[in-house]
């Protein structure tokens, strides 16, 4: 097999252009999807981890339908305090929940006494909240971080009100909301801090503590909106959900119909088909590499047998056999394969060695100074080098079959 | 004993709607360490009848027996293991392979056609090269060598493999008449010192005369058989 691949390496050599040529445009290749990989998978994982670990956690457990009615903040579609027991029973039980925190999400008037807007509000206890959505502290831009993420009496309110009513941390608020009975209150509040909006659902509440919103929408139940999860290993979402779904339609009302839903988090930020489209082109873009190969591969090789069809003729007529023929000219498509996937694997991960070194921030919506981290699996680089090295012996294998059943007399005959 | 038996040998070519007799009726034996010419001129069949003796055409009617072998019946893969094995080619354009030097080339069916171990390869090449006195030439490539020279390593090539039957196709005829006698003396050279047959095809008066036997073809058919000069 090495004088076969020591073969296939000379008449390589011989049409050295053409070799660098091809294995350029495979190296190219490689780069592209590599780059493209660790490009897009970078950006993913910032912004999924930027939804999942300061707004929605991993997954969220709601009283039925309200999913559906989630614009509208309906607090009739809270769950009960049995209810809530229920999932809460159930999540400290499972040694996959890392934390959870229960949620009273609903809307209020807000007033700096001359001015007046609508705020969407998350009402939550402050330490199970940030055990669940460890980056949400980091979102405060005007305020104080450290300590506790709310205190009674206090609301953390988003940037854009913040900015249009020109409120100041320490200014006093007032927030007026209708209860689910239908009746008004409202009640004075402080200013604890500023929060940085984000792209998505829920990325520009106010926050205030859970007994606070109890108070003011006069709630004699612990009522719950929803109870938000995270996960010890978000890797194992899915299964951690079919569990969590299995489990919690087990439970019935009056009329044989689920009481929960649960969702994980792409199923409730629109940024989870951002992340689809991501994953189309990166298969989108493998299938390119995919025919560049196939096709660079197969075209050199055909060349280089319609051009060698007289050596082919003697090597065959001195004895060789039609296998030996085969793989001689399999080992040319296969080294030309390897020597574009090794140049292009070293060239892409130097690159992203480099780009890590020198640090990239990028803006996305509102959001700023996000750091670009571009990081590939080795899995993932194994698996691309495997395809690329075995789609270039597939490319080979036409031409070389051809090779391997030529009648050695017309090709010596063959000018 | 004799090497190669040939009883009715014919070939026959479609050509659109016409059939094309290339070899009639051909019969003939070749002994073992003969030194044999297929002469004639052009189109005469020559290169055909060499081609069946070689295993790389197959006979359309006869019988044709190579070393006990009826090479007739042989599938492309037992032709060509047949060939590796038991016959030597030399070819009218050399055919050596571009990007070998003359080393490689002679090493080349060792390795691609009899898969020699690496010392044993390496001694045979060198016994090889000395023989058909190349060995100072043997880490040229075939650009680097003249007509001669690249014929001596295709001798080498063919004698290699410790065949006993040696195919050469029209040897001389790009080179010109001194290097081509210098060529078949080498050929004659090497019978005496392997026991090697070697059956050549030529329509060169002057070198035809180098062979011990000479089978004259005219249109297919042998029409005379001379032995170093006297008709047999």
């Amino acid at each position: 097999m090495f004088n076969i691949l020591k073969l296939a390496a000379k008449n390589l050599m011989r049409y050295r252009r053409r070799t660098i040529l091809t294995s350029l445009l495979i190296t190219i290749g490689i780069v592209a999807v590599l780059m493209f990989i660790a490009l897009s998978g970078s950006f993913r994982a910032l912004m999924i981890g930027q939804i999942t670990d300061s707004v929605l956690g991993h997954i969220q457990v709601h009283k039925k339908g309200y999913v559906a009615s989630i614009d509208s903040l309906p607090l009739t579609l809270n769950m009960n305090q049995k209810m809530a027991s229920n999932v809460t029973e159930f999540l400290d039980a499972d040694e996959n929940i890392e934390a959870w925190s229960n949620r009273i999400k609903f809307g209020a008037m807000f007033s700096n006494f001359t001015e007046t807007t609508s705020i969407r509000l998350n009402a939550v206890d402050p330490e199970k909240e940030v055990a669940t959505c460890p980056l949400l502290s980091g979102r405060i831009i005007e305020g104080q971080k450290e300590g506790a993420l709310i205190e009674p009496g206090k609301i953390l309110i988003p940037e854009l009100i913040a900015k249009g009513l020109k409120i100041k941390v320490g200014d006093a608020i007032v927030l007026v909301a209708t209860n689910k009975d239908g009746s008004v209150n409202g009640n004075t509040f402080v200013v604890k801090g500023v929060l940085e909006g984000i792209s998505g659902p829920g990325g520009r509440d106010g926050y205030m503590h859970i007994n606070d919103a109890r108070s003011l929408l006069r709630m004699s139940d612990d009522e719950v909106s929803e109870v938000a999860i995270r996960l010890k290993n978000p890797e194992k979402m899915q299964q951690t959900f079919k569990q969590m779904d299995k489990y919690f339609s087990e439970f019935l009302n009056q009329k044989g119909k689920p009481v929960f839903e649960v969702h994980t988090w792409d199923k409730l930020s629109p940024f989870s088909n951002i992340a689809k489209m991501i994953d189309m082109l990166d298969v989108f873009i493998k299938v390119m590499l995919v025919s560049i190969v196939l096709i660079s591969i197969m075209n050199v090789m055909l060349m280089a047998v319609y051009e060698r069809i007289r050596e082919i003729g003697t090597i065959a007529a001195i004895g060789t056999v039609p296998s030996r023929i085969l793989s001689l000219f399999i080992a040319e498509g296969l080294l030309l394969g390897i020597l574009g996937t090794v140049i292009g694997t070293l060239v892409s991960l130097t690159t992203i060695y480099i780009m890590n070194k020198i640090t990239i921030t990028f803006s996305f919506g509102r959001q700023e100074n996000l750091l670009l981290e571009p990081s590939i699996s080795v899995m993932e680089v194994l698996v691309i080098c495997s395809v690329v090295i075995l789609v270039s012996v597939l490319a080979s294998l036409q031409p070389a079959w051809k090779a391997s059943r030529m009648d050695p007399i017309t090709a010596l005959r063959h000018f | 004993m004799s090497l190669i038996t040939a009883s009715g040998l014919c070939k026959k070519y479609q050509s659109g709607d016409i059939t094309v007799e290339a070899i009639k009726d051909a019969t003939f034996t070749i002994e073992q360490g003969s030194f044999v010419a297929f002469v004639g001129p052009s189109g005469s069949g020559k290169s055909t009848l060499l081609n069946m003796v070689g295993c790389l055409d197959t006979p359309s009617c006869g019988n044709l027996k190579v070393l006990d072998t009826d090479v007739s019946t042989l599938s492309q893969k037992e032709a060509a293991i047949f060939r590796g094995k038991n016959i030597g080619f030399v070819f009218q354009d050399f055919n050596l392979i571009p990007v070998l030097s003359a080393y490689e080339n002679i090493e080349y069916p060792l390795i691609m056609v009899q898969d020699w171990p690496a010392e044993k390869r390496h001694a045979r090449v060198m016994e090889l090269l000395e023989a058909v006195g190349m060995a100072d030439q043997a880490q040229k490539q075939p650009g680097q060598l003249s007509g001669g020279q690249k014929q001596r390593v295709a001798v080498a090539r063919a004698l290699v493999t410790q065949s006993q039957l040696v195919l050469a196709d029209e040897p001389t005829a790009n080179l010109d008449s001194n290097t081509a006698h210098k060529v078949i003396d080498l050929m004659k050279e090497m019978r005496e010192k392997f026991g090697t047959t070697f059956i050549f095809s030529t329509h060169d008066a002057k070198v035809m005369a180098e062979a011990e036997i000479t089978f004259t073809l005219v249109d297919g058919e042998i029409v005379n058989k001379s032995k170093e000069g006297a008709h047999v």
